[in-house]
């Protein structure tokens, strides 16, 4: 009986440091955001703020800023995005799941094929070079994240344990497959075009990769891409040239600005975790079924 | 008209065999029609891709394109093989991917065994749920994280020192703890990830198994080695073949948002994919970066192959083909 409730104090401390591992550091951003800047100046970083301030998210939101053009970037992208994405995602099982189609098995392979085997970054810059994806907002859409084979095999799969009868019996009915698509199949399969909407949406929201490779006009920067640039800045001023002397002269957002416009990205995430978690276990568990 | 038509295609029985494609589409123009993008998008993105591997071979110029590009033969992979980052840069990326692979493998089958012994429902799902956090969270906020950890002026860390009276470390500036730093910064944000994989294995496992082993007198750990830790094997095998598969490729987001173009850290920090998106983009050289990903994909090919043959000869259940 003992030993069983020290293995339980050894238990429930190992994983409750672990969770404070994964906690503290967003803890500590968020605790920056909210510190006065001249508490920073003297204190440093601190999980407990000597001085309370909420002036940086004031000067977020008043706006005028870049960070607010950005954001109306991403949300646009992460919208469009997400839409067009899940639309040709479940379009394209739909197919995949219609025992009708003999050539399905090929056709997943097809997409298979290119997860395993593609030439890499630098032919997938050439062509949307070629394709004209540079400096607009649809290369920021299109290239990479707009279909992940991954996603479609997981709506397959979900789609798959639709009963045929109920294809057969609109068929009969004189529905086509398109009619059969969108007003059978799809609102049966929510759950799974739920955790694909978050994933697409997730990847957009968080992405950067297309605008480092493909964009160059500053009006389009993207959240992230926005973020990463205002900290190389902000790094290669402070800690590589060592002196911060220099910054006074140079309108650069504050310490607690940096964070709080760091944090506010995390935002619409932190917002919907409950529902991402659960359809993100969901999604790995469909997925692992049948791989 | 149009029932007699659909009609057609229900007697799935008879017509036997595949027949050809073009006989598919016609039989079924509409889901042809539903998949016609995401083949699009694939044929674009994904084979188109294939043909352009033939330009690591040649003097790639943007306006003549494949077909009328001078070939130089192997002179693309001669410049980074004779450049001193090319040994640099795939042992990092060899290196801290095992270091991942090990460290996160340890950390979640640890954790992942430890909170199937807890009968605290809500404790598990809260701990769980701040498991898995980090893994929604990009790697630009991670580097704003390390930022205010490491910073030189105002990080926690150099203030903690300093309670100790330790001069401050201008860690940026310092390659060699950045091992630490990145390896811990992968645990914290791939872990949680592993654990819901591994919890999912571990409640699979037959509850039968546990009680007979409590009736012979077994306790807890000698379960948790004896039933818990075999089971989860075929589980771990699967998931470390996966990752050693991608031991070529370091993960770009992550390398560019944390280290970026800092070159004070490329000794331990400088992967072979933030090579190649330097030689591509700063550079400009497409010919020379395609030489380094066709290297790359190559080895990378290799070792999956070696090690798939290795864990299927010791255990079949892992292998993957």
């Amino acid at each position: 009986m003992k030993k069983t409730s020290v293995f339980n104090t050894i238990n429930y401390t190992m994983i409750t440091l672990f969770s404070l591992f994964c906690a503290l550091p967003l803890v500590l951003l968020l605790m920056v955001s909210v510190t006065d800047e001249k508490s920073i100046i003297k204190n440093g970083y601190q999980f407990l703020p000597e001085k309370f301030s909420l002036e940086a998210y004031k000067m977020i939101f008043t706006g005028g800023h870049d960070i607010f053009n950005s954001y109306l970037i991403t949300i646009f992208v992460t919208v469009v995005g997400t839409l067009a994405a899940v639309m040709i995602t479940s379009m394209a099982a739909y197919t995949l799941a219609n025992k009708n189609v003999k050539h399905r098995d090929t056709l997943s392979l097809f997409f298979f094929f290119t997860m395993v085997f593609n030439g890499g970054i630098v032919p997938w810059y050439i062509i949307c070079v070629k394709l004209g994806l540079r400096n607009n907002i649809l290369a920021l859409i299109i290239p990479s994240l707009i279909f992940n084979p991954f996603n479609l095999f997981l709506v397959r799969n979900y789609m798959k344990g639709i009963p045929d009868s109920l294809r057969e019996s609109a068929l009969i009915d004189g529905a086509g497959d398109i009619r059969i698509a969108f007003q059978i199949y799809l609102p049966l399969s929510t759950p799974v075009l739920a955790a694909i909407s978050l994933f697409y949406g997730l990847a957009y929201w968080n992405n950067w990769w297309n605008a480092i490779m493909l964009v160059e006009k500053s009006n389009l920067y993207p959240l992230q891409y926005y973020l990463l640039k205002l900290k190389s800045e902000l790094t290669m001023l402070t800690d590589l040239q060592g002196s911060s002397a220099v910054l006074s002269t140079i309108t650069m957002p504050t310490e607690s600005l940096k964070m709080a416009t760091a944090l506010i990205t995390i935002g619409p995430i932190i917002l919907l975790y409950p529902y991402l978690q659960r359809y993100f276990v969901k999604g790995l568990m469909i997925g692992s079924v049948k791989g | 008209m149009e029932m007699k038509t659909n009609l057609k295609k229900l007697p799935n029985i008879k017509s036997g065999g595949k027949g050809s494609l073009i006989k598919d589409i016609i039989r079924n123009p509409m889901s042809y029609l539903l998949i016609l993008p995401a083949v699009l998008y694939t044929i674009i993105f994904g084979y188109l891709t294939l043909p352009y591997m033939v330009i690591a071979f040649q003097k790639f110029n943007f306006r003549t394109g494949i077909f009328n590009s001078a070939w130089v033969g192997f002179k693309n992979f001669e410049f980074f093989f004779k450049s001193a980052s090319a040994a640099t840069v795939t042992w990092n990326t060899i290196r801290l991917n095992c270091l991942f692979i090990f460290f996160v493998t340890v950390f979640s089958i640890t954790l992942s065994i430890l909170l199937n012994e807890i009968r605290n429902k809500w404790f598990v799902k809260i701990t769980q749920s701040t498991f898995l956090f980090p893994h929604f969270i990009s790697w630009v906020i991670v580097s704003y994280i390390i930022y205010t950890l490491f910073s030189y002026n105002y990080g926690i860390v150099n203030r903690i020192l300093g309670v100790f009276s330790i001069e401050p470390v201008s860690w940026y500036m310092t390659p060699k703890p950045w091992t630490s730093i990145l390896v811990g910064m992968r645990v914290w944000q791939a872990t949680g990830m592993s654990v819901v994989i591994y919890l999912a294995a571990i409640t699979g496992i037959d509850g039968s198994l546990y009680e007979a082993a409590e009736i012979d007198g077994a306790n807890r750990w000698l379960q948790i080695k004896f039933i818990t830790l075999p089971l989860v094997m075929p589980t771990v095998a699967i998931l470390t073949l996966l990752s050693i598969g991608k031991i070529m490729y370091g993960d770009f987001g992550m390398f560019w948002a944390i280290i970026g173009d800092n070159g004070i850290l490329y000794p331990t920090a400088d992967v072979i994919d933030t090579y190649v998106f330097r030689a591509l983009r700063l550079s400009g050289d497409p010919s020379q970066a395609m030489a380094v990903g066709l290297f790359q994909a190559a080895v990378g090919f290799v070792l999956v192959y070696t090690t798939n043959r290795i864990v299927k000869k010791s255990f079949s259940e892992g292998a993957l083909f």
